[in-house]
């Protein structure tokens, strides 16, 4: 009944052809962004916005870059973290080593590294596909792992191997406080999201989908293969670098290789198969899934009374979450997106059966 | 409406060397013009397997032009070398006189030449209208950035994109399923999807691989008007593969007949009914 | 000349046990062509019960006789790999027949964690150690020839051999039996296989239990070598390059990659790795893959792969 389109008529194509065609959702989406941009910051406790709210920003801005990637182009990759270092240790480096560099340039400048090294481990996948690209990815992975290990360079030669950076600030504003780091985020999160939904729905990302849907007969219909995949890792790897920055720099402020370990790989490609492959909605409820379950499951025994020690939490967490994957891959393999949108089509016929 | 100028006046007869009187007449009348694709020696074989021997025959501009022969005489494999799907050992094709003996099929697409396929092909992932839009491709222009930012450059691209894939949507009346994922379709609207996609591309050639598989008399019907529609509208010259033979005689022009990787016959199709070796292939030899 | 043979037979020793973990993999993709992501946590999951059940055998059976105890305990750890592999068959691979292979992949990733967890979880995360009466002791060969001879260890020499023998018999297998030309049936086709009568889930169960089988006895050598401890599991990631060298589908070639795995590794550590300031241990098996996927993606004895329209 309140979600009816009923009178809704499209009297363009422009019009049926918007991110969000129906007046509700509309609505809702403003409403959201409000919510996000005005009420939390006034209203939510520090602790939520370090625990909770900024690395679920970051991380589905990530999430968002490898749903690209994997959902949307159908190339596996379970090198995500390797980019992700690419583009916060590239940002520190033009942090350090040029003066006076503005930080959302750096960010970028880092997102384009990672680019570039996203484009040349892609190079694989015009040969491979499946498990064959998912090793070739890993080997991403474990190379840039020990690159800025060992690699004095790309720490600017720091001797406890961890980097750090500080005092950020953009146009002489300070991004220092929580709230402040937040509405940073959010800014590059909605900027990014909305670039990323006009990519997928127009003719790249088509060709995209095409190539993850039957790559013989996309090059039937005049499409490339080389252009469609390398543009896939390209974009992707530049979304991902960007969070990484994000990451190192705001969420973190001074880090190690470990922070973008095979775990992190792993972990965001949780994201995006329990959100939804193919799907810029579901990379966030993969985030917000992935990031607010641990906690859950950490203050679970506190809330019951129930006391676990926090490595058996931990080993529960592990559990829980190669449980859901399979649960996920085995009832709805397109994730929580597709009861999303599921929920909403019975919402349009509620409170009608059918 | 029309995709492609038609040519509305019949050229004079073009000279068919050999060719008895009623195909020249036949071509005459239907303003057929001249040769627009032709396959020259074509033999590919996979490994030891010979899917087909020295096969020459050539396509007139706007004409109806079937292969036909019982199965695994190497149809599907022959529409596959023109594609640039597989690649001939031996032999050439040309495309309005330009030859080339190895071409991907991008390069086919780009020079006017596509095809459905006969186990459909159809990206499952995405809706009738996405399908469709995707065979629009090569005609779209706007570059990466552009359509990161959508506003201007890549919406009008992608409106004028959208008038022309609804007239295709409205040709074939599926109107009603244009946001449907096409995996939730029944069979005989997904082949008229695969239909529409190759026919987004706006080709001067389309190779349909029997697009009426697996329909019922109403839906052949539908489909005959389809293909005869295009043909006469656009004037888009068609190679197509068919078993029904009602279907053949009804709406080609000429026929190509192949069996075992051999072309055994060749001419209209009251020509090949015939044709003792085309009988031979079909009903096999009294011994 | 004798540090570099040292090195060399030390290579080979430890891509010996590479190869160990490596055949679990070509099993179950051999058999099912479900590429396990999980044989690593299923290596660390029969050492934590191996090591677990030594501990326990005396205790709570009493029987003291070391090897008499360890008996027990494997057959009580093989039995337990066999109940997973059941598991494993009911509540996943059962629910996803003929999905793609990516599916496949993800399930068990998230059979991975999910092991990781519940192993820990039942056997606790300590470091364990495991004595099944392997050697410690060094071996000195060609004493005449190299001042002081060549260190090898007696230790990787006896694993080198269980693993051979485990080649041969597995080799054996599946060229011979009816069971193990199913079993590649199934590999290719699983509709296909079913509808000529295989039974799909009892093939399943047999190929991960003998997956199983292979896990459990590179967990002991392995856990005797190393100790039982978490890291095995990333140790086990190692073996992924292994089978994308020797190719998915080959049993010999499991080793062969191990072997040129193990002696890369090691070789270029020692000669190379001072250049780029060490460490290159971590990266070295995967690039190597990664430029074999470029060349040759079938590896050097698997099966090519053939796109078909």
């Amino acid at each position: 009944m309140l979600y009816r389109e009923n009178g809704q008529f499209k009297t363009s194509y422009r019009a049926d052809q918007q991110i969000f065609p129906i007046v509700q959702d509309r609505i809702a989406i403003a409403l959201l962004l409000v919510v996000a941009a005005v009420v939390i910051p006034w209203t939510a406790p520090e602790y939520l916005f370090r625990a909770i709210l900024i690395p679920f920003l970051i991380l589905s801005l990530a999430a968002l870059g490898l749903n690209i990637l994997v959902g949307y182009c159908g190339q596996i990759s379970l090198g995500t973290g390797a980019f992700m270092a690419v583009g916060a240790y590239a940002a520190y480096n033009f942090t350090v080593r040029i003066q006076g560099m503005p930080l959302i340039v750096a960010l970028l400048l880092g997102g384009v590294c990672a680019t570039a090294i996203g484009v040349l481990f892609g190079i694989p996948s015009l040969r491979i596909k499946g498990l064959y690209l998912a090793v070739a990815t890993l080997a991403a992975q474990f190379f840039t792992d020990w690159a800025f290990l060992r690699i004095k360079w790309f720490t600017n030669d720091s001797l406890s191997g961890s980097v750090n950076v500080g005092g950020l600030q953009v146009f002489g504003w300070p991004i220092d406080t929580p709230v402040q780091k937040y509405l940073f985020c959010l800014a590059f999160v909605v900027v990014f999201a909305l670039l990323a939904k006009n990519l997928v729905r127009g003719h790249l990302g088509r060709e995209w989908m095409a190539i993850r849907d039957m790559d013989v007969a996309a090059e039937v219909i005049g499409i490339r293969p080389v252009y469609a995949k390398l543009t896939a890792f390209a974009v992707s790897s530049f979304i991902v670098g960007v969070a990484g920055g994000l990451w190192g720099f705001v969420h973190l402020g001074s880090w190690e290789p470990a922070a973008f370990s095979i775990d992190r790989s792993f972990q965001l490609l949780f994201m995006v198969i329990i959100g939804g492959l193919g799907s810029i909605m579901g990379s966030f409820f993969g985030a917000a899934f992935i990031v607010v379950l641990p906690i859950i499951l950490d203050n679970l025994p506190y809330w019951f009374d129930v006391p676990i020690d926090t490595a058996l939490a931990s080993h529960l967490t592990f559990m829980i979450f190669g449980a859901l994957i399979v649960f996920f891959l085995i009832v709805e393999p397109h994730g929580i997106a597709r009861l999303w949108s599921t929920g909403k089509e019975k919402l349009r016929l509620w409170p009608f059966p059918h | 409406m029309s995709l492609v100028a038609a040519s509305t006046a019949a050229p004079a007869a073009p000279a068919v060397e050999g060719a008895p009187e009623a195909a020249v007449a036949t071509l005459a009348r239907r303003g057929i013009g001249e040769v627009v694709l032709e396959v020259k020696d074509i033999s590919l074989a996979f490994g030891g397997v010979k899917a087909l021997t020295d096969i020459s025959f050539d396509v007139r501009e706007h004409e109806i032009r079937a292969i036909i022969g019982p199965n695994g005489a190497g149809k599907s494999s022959m529409l596959n070398c023109i594609n640039g799907v597989y690649q001939p050992q031996k032999g050439s094709i040309s495309l309005r006189g330009r030859t080339f003996a190895h071409m991907n099929p991008r390069q086919v697409a780009e020079m006017g030449v596509a095809r459905t396929f006969q186990s459909l092909a159809l990206f499952k992932g995405m809706s009738v209208l996405d399908n469709i839009m995707a065979g629009r491709n090569l005609k779209m222009k706007t570059n990466l950035f552009q359509q990161a930012i959508r506003w201007g450059a890549a919406e009008r691209e992608e409106t004028a994109n959208r008038r022309v894939v609804e007239g295709i949507i409205d040709f074939l009346e599926i109107q009603a399923y244009r946001k449907t994922p096409v995996g939730k379709m029944p069979y005989g609207l997904q082949k008229r999807v695969d239909l529409g996609r190759a026919l987004a591309m706006e080709p001067q050639v389309l190779l349909l691989d029997e697009p009426m598989a697996g329909m019922n008399v109403e839906e052949k019907q539908d489909m005959s008007r389809f293909i005869l529609d295009v043909n006469d509208e656009f004037g888009t010259t068609i190679v197509l593969i068919e078993h029904d033979m009602s279907v053949v005689m009804d709406l080609s022009d000429r026929v190509v007949v192949l069996d075992y990787g051999k072309k055994i016959g060749d001419g209209t199709p009251a020509e090949v009914r015939h044709n003792p070796e085309v009988i031979r292939a079909y009903l096999g030899t009294a011994h | 000349m004798g540090a570099f043979l040292e090195t060399l037979i030390g290579g080979l020793m430890a891509g010996m046990l590479y190869s160990l973990i490596a055949l679990g993999f070509v099993l179950i993709f051999k058999a099912s062509g479900v590429f396990n992501f999980a044989q690593g946590a299923m290596v660390l999951f029969a050492a934590l019960a191996m090591a677990r059940f030594a501990q326990w055998v005396p205790q709570v059976i009493g029987v003291q006789d070391k090897l008499l105890a360890n008996a027990i305990a494997f057959v009580g750890a093989l039995a337990l790999m066999i109940v997973l592999a059941w598991l494993i068959e009911r509540l996943v691979l059962g629910r996803l027949v003929n999905q793609e292979g990516i599916t496949l992949l993800m399930a068990t990733l998230g059979i991975t964690y999910f092991l990781d967890g519940f192993g820990q979880t039942l056997f606790g995360s300590d470091i364990y150690k495991l004595d099944v009466g392997m050697p410690k002791d060094p071996l000195f060969m060609f004493q005449n020839v190299f001042q002081g001879g060549i260190l090898v260890s007696k230790e990787d020499l006896y694993a080198a051999v269980i693993a051979a023998a485990l080649v041969a018999v597995l080799s054996l297998f599946f060229q011979k039996t009816a069971t193990g030309r199913a079993l590649r049936a199934v590999a290719d086709d699983h509709q296909a296989a079913q509808s000529i009568g295989i039974p799909l889930s009892r093939i399943w169960v047999i190929v991960w239990s003998v997956a199983g089988f292979v896990a459990l006895v590179a967990g002991i050598i392995w856990g005797s070598k190393l100790g039982v401890q978490f890291s095995l599991g990333l140790v086990a990631l190692k073996a992924l390059p292994v089978v994308i060298l020797g190719g998915l589908t080959s049993v010999p070639g499991a080793i062969i990659g191990g072997l040129i795995i193990g002696v890369g590794e090691k070789l270029s550590e020692v000669y190379v790795g001072p250049m780029f300031g060490g460490g290159i241990e971590i990266w070295f098996a995967y690039v190597l893959a990664l430029l074999f996927l470029l060349v040759r993606p079938q590896g050097l004895f698997g099966e090519k792969i053939i796109d078909r329209v």
